[in-house]
């Protein structure tokens, strides 16, 4: 039975390796000139270049681009129609009377976007994580259904954002299951949604919703990374589990935690998916975020004003700080990965 | 056979300090379950539901299974009638259809004699249920709506798009991995820097970039930015640098040239990392939003989930059809997850990338 089927899989791997072998001695008719020319030693260039075409159109031109719209000013698209150079788009971005009250700067709706992606990533990343090594370490024990457990806890983090975002709506409408639960219990009812300062409350929870099973998956590893003798050694000891936790577990996953920390802002800050399909950044203003800002100012302002200048001065505001945060991030990996060679 | 049962009783009960059990054991315990409710409740609650009929899912407080009431044919009515149970001032029960319902009592008759109509309480009826899935939430919007086509194309932009990124991204890295040459640390550097350049930030220009080559409204225009892949470069790259230099020497030795070399040599050793590659960029274009939402705004080229949303968009009161597709949505992304769970979960945790 299991013969038989081996036979057609590896039949039907066969019939796919057809077209591939074929497109692949297509390709060899023009790289074996091209070798004969330039020599073997000059063939590693011709392999990069594809991916480097790519790069360069895509991320390093639009990264120039960036710069150029940022620093130009003009309704037009086209690099000839736009006043050079202007500091306008910063300006207006970054002028405030007082920095603490939105209201107050001339661009009220990116300093919102920017309070609530702070408030969003405190407790979205914080809470986040908390909930991931608790889950880690309840996964990391001897328990019944590991395997089943952990792909539960994971199985949402490969859900779409528009799927995650339409199942919750659904389930945090007025009338929906989660307030049926709580009328049940004799709550009352709460417009998850729809409620300025409960907006923000349910948007973190969906979003630690669909992403923790990532993160727990991250500490399970560097959890079994932990070398199994110190353990075995505190329990000769006779040590408490909870004494064990914060003295080995925890000291232990540090190194881990930081970088897993700083992945998890970088994403943080860039969220918008899930809150546009969940809430659309309402009610109001209350749940957008910086991305929101620049997706609408730029691409879905209502009325004709698409001010592609503003939008890529705030890009490059957003840009900055994950530049920070991902040379933390890759400083503390690299500091991580010595310091295991160490050991 | 009371062997294995006796070792697997033993196995769960197994724990860490024998013949004792601490309170993390319980509150472990608690702990998933609640996470089992949290974190599956909701698909399978979208399961359920977008199984039931459009006056199922507006009942409030909710039904679990899809129940829906009986309705009957009554003689000189236009529409259906639903019964209720209805009990009398006697106390027997009665079946009765309901007319409509003016404040606090219904207007109701008998099926058997329809002529006479009567006025009962509210209170004093009860629905009759049965159980029924209504599967015309599945057919209704595929054979009206256009999501057939939404499905098409998202299958389109995920299969090329894969296939796009796997070639290119297995090139670089063959180069960067079995090769040395002039500017090799300048070109991964520069692969590192793209990471630090995520789609996010340089939305306007990426558009403009797609503007000029006449792509937008195109799938060409939602494959071609997100094609070269940092990730994937330095994935395949960390995998061909374990392959025995020897092969390749050996192929030389027989005239092989380089490009037989990449795709006859190194590309079939390197599978599990490509196959690792290949399901996250599945994920990746599947799941993908912002991106298409800014290039396509024609609904006949609107992938799934952009279709998903702008139909949720249009349609806000119909959660039926809503439900279901959303279901059809996530349907292939959990085959593909409940096949090979093991594998994404293992090329997760040893990349730390999604």
């Amino acid at each position: 039975m299991k013969n038989t089927r081996n036979q057609i899989k590896s039949f039907f791997i066969r019939i796919l390796n057809i077209p591939f072998a074929f497109f692949m001695h297509a390709i060899d008719l023009i790289m074996w000139p091209i070798q004969k020319i330039i020599g073997v030693r000059n063939m590693p260039y011709i392999f990069l270049l594809p991916n480097l075409i790519f790069f360069g159109l895509f991320v390093i031109i639009p990264l120039g681009a960036n710069i150029f719209f940022s620093l130009s000013s003009g309704d037009e698209l086209l690099f000839a129609e736009r006043e050079l150079p202007t500091t306008k788009q910063y300006d207006e971005l970054l002028t405030c009377d007082n920095y603490l009250n939105p209201n107050t700067c001339t661009e009220d709706f990116f300093w919102r976007g920017v309070y609530n992606t702070i408030f969003f990533v405190f407790f979205q990343v914080g809470l986040m994580i908390f909930f991931s090594v608790l889950t880690a370490v309840i996964l990391n024990k001897n328990i019944i259904g590991r395997g089943f457990f952990r792909s539960v806890f994971f199985f949402p983090v490969l859900l779409s954002p528009v799927v995650v975002g339409l199942i919750w709506q659904w389930i945090l409408l007025k009338n929906g299951a989660f307030n049926a639960v709580i009328e049940s219990y004799g709550g009352n009812k709460v417009s998850f949604l729809t409620d300025p300062s409960w907006a923000m409350a349910s948007v973190i929870f969906v979003s630690i919703w669909a992403h923790m099973g990532f993160y727990t998956l991250i500490v399970l590893a560097g959890l079994q990374a932990i070398p199994p003798n110190l353990y075995e050694a505190a329990e000769m000891d006779g040590t408490s589990r909870e004494r064990i936790f914060f003295r080995i577990t925890l000291p232990l996953l540090m190194p881990n935690l930081l970088v897993v920390f700083i992945l998890a802002s970088i994403k943080g800050v860039q969220t918008f998916d899930e809150i546009y399909v969940l809430t659309g950044g309402g009610p109001g203003t209350s749940t957008s975020l910086i991305v929101q800002y620049i997706f609408t100012t730029g691409f879905a302002s209502s009325g004709s004003v698409q001010n592609f200048g503003l939008a890529a001065a705030a890009s490059m505001i957003l840009g900055v700080v994950l530049l920070i945060l991902t040379l933390m991030q890759l400083y503390f990996s690299r500091n991580k990965e010595s310091k295991h060679q160490e050991i | 056979m009371s062997d294995t049962k006796s070792t697997l009783i033993e196995i769960a009960t197994k724990k860490r300090y024998k013949n004792k059990y601490h309170w993390t054991d319980y509150f472990s315990y608690f702990y998933l379950f609640l996470g089992v409710l949290l974190m599956f409740g909701p698909v399978v609650w979208l399961g359920l539901s977008s199984l039931k009929t459009q006056a199922g899912i507006q009942e409030y407080p909710p039904t679990i299974l899809p129940l829906s009431q009986i309705q009957v044919q009554v003689d000189g009515y236009d529409k259906p009638l639903p019964i209720f149970n209805v009990t009398q001032e006697d106390g027997s029960v009665k079946q009765l259809a309901q007319i409509k319902r003016i404040g606090i009592k219904a207007k109701m008759v008998d099926p058997l004699n329809p002529e006479e109509t009567i006025k009962v309480p509210i209170d004093k009826r009860e629905k009759i249920r049965e159980f029924k899935i209504q599967w015309e939430n599945y057919v209704d919007p595929l054979r009206k709506y256009n999501f057939l086509l939404y499905f098409k194309n998202s299958t389109f932009i995920t299969v090329i798009a894969t296939i796009i990124t796997l070639i290119i991204n297995s090139m670089a890295a063959y180069a960067l991995s079995i090769y040395e040459f002039r500017g090799k640390n300048f070109a991964l550097v520069f692969v590192i820097g793209t990471l630090l350049i995520p789609l996010t930030i340089i939305l306007v220009p990426v558009f403009y970039v797609i503007a000029n080559f006449g792509m937008i409204n195109s799938l060409w225009g939602v494959i071609l930015p997100g094609a070269a892949t940092p990730t994937g470069v330095f994935l395949l790259r960390q995998y061909m640098l374990t392959l025995p230099r020897e092969l390749i020497e050996a192929a030389r030795m027989d005239h092989a040239s380089e490009w037989a070399i990449y795709w006859r040599v190194v590309l079939p050793l390197s599978i599990p990392a490509i196959a690792v590659l290949a399901i996250f960029s599945i994920m990746w274009r599947w799941n993908d939003f912002l991106w298409p939402l800014i290039v396509l705004s024609k609904s006949e080229v609107y992938t799934l989930q952009i279709g998903l949303n702008a139909f949720h968009g249009e349609l806000t009161s119909q959660w039926n059809y809503v439900l279901s597709m959303t279901m059809v949505t996530l349907l292939p992304i959990a085959i593909i997850f409940a096949y090979l769970q093991k594998f994404i979960t293992t090329g997760i945790a040893s990349t730390g990338m999604k």
